[in-house]
């Protein structure tokens, strides 16, 4: 869905058990599992909100905050 | 032997009728089936996603399948950041990418239903606040998700 929304995104969706030599570049034990630009990965579905979050420290949003990477919620702390 | 049972391919007939607005191209990058058998470039899964993603594009006049043999395309799928097959990459009113590697089977398949919708109507069912992050996103993010076909 996030690449539907964003023309920054591109999703993939990745059926391992075809290509072993990704699953195990990737480390895949056990999914889903998520890789956002190879350096944020997780296990398990997770909320949107979470989720939205998570692409957000990865991708940057608007430089509002100093710390940058922190991903919670609303974003509005300094 | 259709892959598609009747019960599913009517259900997606309606589906597609009730929910897709604009056109949206697949494109397949695949193995078509030649007489040449070329040792190492075997695709064991092509020939089923082939054959699924033809009945899928026979339910709705909206979904335009682009069928394309990898090895023939290869500087068009490098472009497109294309490496394994089969590949699906959707197109429509959709911002960014979205694609599918390997064959969509069980969950996949129903996420791939989903999308084909949404990149059809150009909207998801996203909240309003994730949009807004999206929107603002300051680079382009690659994000994959590994599944297995349950």
């Amino acid at each position: 869905m996030m690449a539907v929304e964003s023309d920054k995104v591109t999703a993939d969706v990745i059926e391992v058990s075809e290509f072993p030599h990704i699953a195990q570049r990737y480390r895949i034990y056990a999914v889903p599992k998520i890789v956002i630009d190879e350096t944020l990965e997780f296990e398990g579905a997770r909320p949107e909100a979470a989720f939205v979050a998570a692409v957000e420290s990865v991708a940057g949003g608007p430089a509002e905050s100093e710390e940058g990477a922190s991903s919670s919620g609303d974003g509005r702390r300094t | 032997m259709a892959i598609l049972s009747n019960a599913d391919r009517d259900y997606l007939t309606q589906l597609f009728a009730e929910r897709l607005v604009d056109p949206v191209k697949v494109r397949l990058y695949t193995q078509k089936l030649t007489q040449l058998s070329i040792p190492g470039y075997d695709c064991a899964t092509c020939r089923e996603t082939n054959e699924l993603m033809e009945e899928l594009a026979s339910l709705s006049d909206k979904i335009e399948l682009e069928i394309l043999d990898f090895l023939q395309v290869r500087q068009q799928a490098a472009q497109e950041g294309i490496t394994e097959i089969p590949a699906i990459v959707l197109e429509g009113k959709n911002k960014g990418k979205v694609r599918f590697i390997g064959v969509p089977a069980g969950y996949e398949f129903a996420t791939l239903i989903e999308d084909l919708v949404d990149v059809s109507r150009g909207t998801t069912g996203l909240q309003p606040l994730s949009r807004e992050i999206l929107g603002k996103l300051a680079r382009p993010v690659h994000i994959q998700v590994f599944v297995t076909p349950t």
